[in-house]
Order: structure tokens, then C-alpha cells, then sequence
């Protein structure tokens, strides 16, 4: 039976109480994982492991967090991501909302796009794969 | 000094489980500090008697020396297994790790991969006296397989995290290691 999105996000709420020894009061839609809820560098692989078991799903590295593209010098230039590198994080990660990001595409703010709804979207799409 | 906190490995199904045991004695130095009588005749309701017991932190250096060899012999120790998270430690407060008393780690792992392995496991506290055993702790550790993980990055060829240290006490405990015959 497909999970709604409510079951989703109260899923990834309880992984990341887990992962990251937050309350669940804490994590909500918007919370960005790094500046909001401290996740560090590992916390991610950390993540990507217990969603794959709570969800029975595959996540492959880079799958859902991608950061390939911030080492790649066609798509970075200075401290901003370039118009290419952002079409390819689009392509990358197509689970994650761009707006706010594309108005200043600065590689700090990269941890901005990794959000609890972000999670959801990605998880949504990947069991009705 | 050794690093190595354990002294012998009970039991090692393959990428599964490893079980080993840990003697607390009163020869090692760092009981002694942790906690030394305090005799003090200007304040004398400070005083108290010695309280020597191996350190939690040890204790979860232990089972990451445990989960560490199952990680590691999982792969026949190819990779560099390095602890990378201590997702939870949770220590039963009635209890702590004196001299004359023994540690039984039991690590499982939940799961291993390229990337690396999610374990979890006890840590049992047995009592010499009696032979009973108490659940001390509960742990949840994650390792990473560096040279997979750690992108841009060299380390060294050598297997810095499975020293002959580990592999003695691999020996030593009977475990077979054809592969490095």
C-alpha cells in the first residue's frame, strides 16, 4: 500500500530523531538538515542508511544529497554556482526546490536546499519509482 | 601503551556478529585516576575513598575495536574501517566496569556496503564473583569506509587500522585469516 505523505514525512521525522538526537518538534517541512537540525558531513550517510531501512528502498551516493557538482570547475566559479552547474544540480536532484537558491546561487548556500520536505519529495518519488 | 581494548574475540560469524571479552584489571593505570581518593584535611567533607572503574569512553572504545574487526573481517580487511558515529551509548547508571570484573561486547552488523557498515550491539558487565552477567550498555556505531568516502583524499597503502595489534589478538583468538597466509 502507498504510503501518504503525511506516513512519509513522520517516517523521515523519526529517522532524523535518530540520526541527528533532535526532537521531532524540531524537524519540520522547512528545517534545512546542516543549519537547522546540525547535521555534519557523515550525519548525511548516516540519514541515507536508516531511510533505506525504514523505507526498504536503494539509495545510491549522491542520489538524494549531491555535491559532485561543487567540485567540478565547468559548474563553479569563485563562490558561485554557474548557470550550467545549476542546470545540473536540477538535473541531479530534481526532488529539491531551487527558487530561493537560483536567486543567489552561492556554494554556501548549498546546505539551503537540503530540507526535512526535500527528504519527502525524494522519498515520494523513489517508491513510486 | 597498547591501544587495544579488548583481549580476546569469542565468536566471529562473518560480516554478521563478533562477540569478545574485555578483563578489567587493577594494573592499568588509568583506573587510578578515574577516580583517586581525595584526602583533604582543609576540607574534610570532600574526602572520599577511591572509586576505580575502566571509563565509559573506553568502554565505547571497546565495542568500536569489536564492531571494528567485524566491519573490517567482513572484507577481509581490505578497507581502512574507521569509526565514524556514535549514534547512541546508553550506559545503565546502577552499574560500572571495576577491577576483577569482565566486559562481553556482542557486536551485530545491520548492515555493511561500499560506503561503509551501521552496527549495533551490548556490552555486558560480568561479575567474577558470581559468573552472573548485566546488560552495562547499549551501543549503535557507524563506520566508514574511508578510502570509498573520503574523495580527494590519500591515506596511506598501508592498512593503518588493523595493525599487528589487531591481528594478534585475530590470531591469537583462533580466528582464521587464510588470506594473509
Amino acid at each position: 500500500m502507498a504510503l501518504s505523505e503525511q506516513e512519509i514525512f513522520e517516517k523521515v521525522q523519526s529517522v532524523l530523531e535518530d540520526a541527528l538526537g533532535v526532537d521531532a518538534d524540531d524537524v519540520t517541512p522547512a528545517s534545512r538538515l546542516g543549519p537547522d537540525l546540525g547535521a555534519e558531513s557523515i550525519d548525511y550517510l548516516d540519514i541515507s542508511f536508516r531511510l533505506e531501512k525504514a523505507f526498504t528502498i536503494k539509495i545510491s551516493e549522491g542520489e538524494m544529497f549531491d555535491q559532485s557538482v561543487l567540485t567540478n570547475t565547468a559548474f563553479v566559479s569563485g563562490n558561485q554556482v554557474t548557470e550550467a552547474g545549476i542546470a545540473e544540480l536540477k538535473k541531479k536532484m530534481p526532488h529539491a526546490d531551487f527558487a530561493a537558491f537560483e536567486k543567489d546561487p552561492q556554494v554556501a548556500s548549498m546546505a539551503n536546499l537540503f530540507t526535512v520536505a526535500m527528504v519527502c519529495k525524494f522519498i515520494q518519488a523513489k517508491i513510486a519509482a | 601503551m597498547r591501544w587495544i581494548w579488548l583481549d580476546r574475540i569469542l565468536t566471529l560469524e562473518k560480516g554478521a556478529r563478533c562477540v569478545a571479552i574485555k578483563n578489567v584489571s587493577a594494573a592499568e593505570d588509568v583506573l587510578h585516576d578515574h577516580f583517586p581518593a581525595v584526602r583533604d584535611p582543609k576540607h574534610p567533607a570532600r574526602n572520599r575513598e577511591a572509586f576505580p572503574v575502566l571509563p565509559n569512553t573506553l568502554v565505547i572504545e571497546g565495542f568500536a575495536q569489536c564492531a571494528g574487526i567485524l566491519v573490517g573481517h567482513a572484507r577481509d580487511f581490505r578497507e581502512k574501517v574507521l569509526l565514524a558515529k556514535v549514534g547512541k551509548a546508553e550506559f545503565n547508571p546502577g552499574l560500572s566496569a571495576g577491577p576483577g570484573t569482565t566486559l562481553r561486547y556482542t557486536a551485530v552488523a545491520d548492515r555493511i556496503d561500499a560506503a561503509g557498515a551501521m552496527t549495533a550491539g551490548t556490552v555486558e558487565l560480568i561479575d567474577s564473583a558470581t559468573g552472573s552477567a548485566r546488560e552495562f550498555a547499549k551501543i549503535e556505531m557507524m563506520f566508514s569506509h574511508i578510502d570509498q568516502n573520503m574523495k580527494g583524499l590519500e591515506f596511506p597503502d598501508e592498512n593503518f587500522v588493523f595493525t599487528d595489534q589487531f591481528m594478534d589478538l585475530l590470531r591469537r583468538s583462533g580466528v582464521k585469516l587464510d588470506h594473509l597466509a
